[in-house]
């Protein structure tokens, strides 16, 4: 009989990190803010059918950053989760916040209990009624949970891409400027973003009961101009 | 609520009644040994116009011979682009109106696209088979799924028989008790093209003449303001007709009456 070598708990959860890590840094990054009118989501995305943002519910989007087959099944269990809520229950039952949680127990037992960790960074977003409800949850690749209150980037080279956003953000930003902004953030320097490149979505209070929307790229090109 | 996972291979995919079964959850199932009157839903109609089509509903719902509720709705959006009206047992109507609207928005969710309006019909025909042994027990429920084909870019019909049969209809139909007599007065109205106000004027003389002959059938109660639900699906989707616009033209129909002699 063999004996497995002994390595650290320290030294398994480091390696899986920095595996998790890794992977996710691969990936462009995603940015979202809070503007005037509700949620803005944006990422650079040149595929037009493989979303990197989605809409879960009345209220609450999803994004994801890192492997697209996982994510996705993250996405597609969120949906099935707040439409089983909101069947057995009721719509306005269905909050950001459990579903936040129940991202982080199943990503978080991965993490720990099984081969390779999850390589995908997510947010769950959800507007309010009245400006200043938004929440944003960032639920990282060992489960653990972040609660933003007015911005966040999710991906590789956040940090950069942070400190960017950061400097063009105002609170209660129109939606063009919002848009602007996401961008002017997501831009390296010395490349250029155009509309065909760029996935963005809002989750915005004057769309009726599903906030939800996507813009199309006429649209965003009429507002980044 | 944890979140639901299935193994690949095992999943549920896009449609939402799978994923009820599969989380221990029976829909539209109701086992009764003994016979009894349930809520019954009753008069509904849907006519094309010009720009879609037109929907509406009285407003009554009946037990046996007593009246159960006076402001029942018996018109639902499905989704964006289509509408469904129910006839029938009052309960298991509501609950698969329910159903068939999470089951059309889960799918445009999960799949990122929404189904064809021909996929939703056929979708509402399961649901109503699967609805037969209740059907047999008396809990029938018959109703009527119209909405705009985006594809086709006109407005399209649907009526269903107990067993799920779909039977599209090329300009009008009206069902449930008072249906007959709906029917009769939309048929006799009807021309290829009509406009909006012409489209919903015949909805609402469906209604009031189906309401003069049978007793199941509620017309324009005055009294506390309560008037037929009445919609349109468009290009521009499912809108609910305001209430004030359904009681005006209400209005005019019994002044039109009483202009050409008729006891209102």
């Amino acid at each position: 009989m063999t004996m497995p070598f002994y390595v650290a708990p320290e030294q398994v959860m480091k390696d899986r990190a920095d595996y998790a890590r890794k992977g996710i840094a691969r990936g462009r990054a995603l940015a979202a803010l809070v503007y005037g009118d509700g949620i803005l989501m944006a990422a650079e995305n040149p595929s037009q059918t493989l979303h990197k943002i989605s809409e879960i519910y009345d209220r609450i989007a999803f994004a994801g950053v890192g492997k697209y087959n996982e994510y996705d099944s993250l996405r597609i269990a969120g949906v099935r989760h707040a439409d089983l809520k909101g069947f057995a229950y009721s719509r306005e039952d269905v909050d950001a916040r459990s579903l936040a949680s129940a991202y982080a127990q199943i990503l978080g037992q991965i993490f720990t209990h099984e081969m390779k960790p999850m390589e995908v960074e997510i947010l769950v977003a959800e507007v309010g009624d009245k400006a200043g409800d938004e929440q944003l949850f960032h639920v990282l690749y060992d489960g653990s949970v972040v609660d933003e209150t007015d911005l966040t980037v999710l991906g590789g080279e956040a940090e950069a891409i942070l400190e960017r956003l950061k400097a063009g953000y105002r609170p209660e930003m129109p939606l063009a400027d919002a848009l602007k902004a996401a961008t002017g953030a997501l831009t390296e320097q010395g490349k250029t973003l155009q509309a065909a490149d760029l996935e963005v979505a809002v989750l915005s209070r004057s769309n009726g009961r599903r906030a939800f929307r996507r813009l199309e790229d006429d649209e965003m090109a009429a507002l980044l101009r | 609520m944890t979140l639901p996972s299935f193994p690949p291979g095992d999943d549920p995919g896009p449609s939402f009644s799978t994923l009820l079964r599969r989380s221990g959850q029976e829909p539209l199932r109701v086992q009764t040994e003994t016979a009894f009157t349930p809520t019954h839903g009753t008069t509904i109609v849907a006519l094309r116009y010009a720009d879609g089509v037109v929907m509406a509903g009285d407003r009554r719902a009946t037990e046996g011979y007593a009246i159960a509720h006076r402001s029942i709705e018996k018109v639902f959006p499905a989704d964006r682009h289509s509408g469904v009206s129910i006839a029938g047992a009052a309960g298991p109507a509501m609950e698969m109106v329910k159903l068939f609207q999470t089951e059309l928005e889960h799918y445009e969710k999960v799949e990122g696209l929404a189904l064809s309006l021909e996929g939703k019909a056929n979708k509402l025909g399961q649901m109503i088979r699967d609805n037969l042994p209740m059907a047999m027990q008396g809990l029938a429920v018959v109703p009527i799924f119209a909405g705009f084909d985006l594809r086709r870019q006109k407005g399209r019909i649907f009526k269903y028989d107990l067993t799920g049969g779909r039977y599209e209809e090329d300009d009008f139909h009206a069902n449930g008790s008072g249906g007959r007599d709906a029917r009769t007065t939309i048929k006799l109205g009807w021309r290829e093209g009509i406009d909006r106000a012409a489209a919903i004027e015949l909805a609402i003389g469906g209604l009031y003449e189906a309401a003069d002959e049978d007793s199941a059938t509620g017309g324009p109660d005055v009294v506390r303001g309560i008037y037929p639900t009445v919609a349109t699906v468009t290009t521009d989707g499912f809108d609910r007709v305001p209430e004030d616009e359904v009681a005006q033209r209400f209005t005019s129909l019994i002044e039109h009456k009483r202009e050409e002699g008729h006891q209102p």
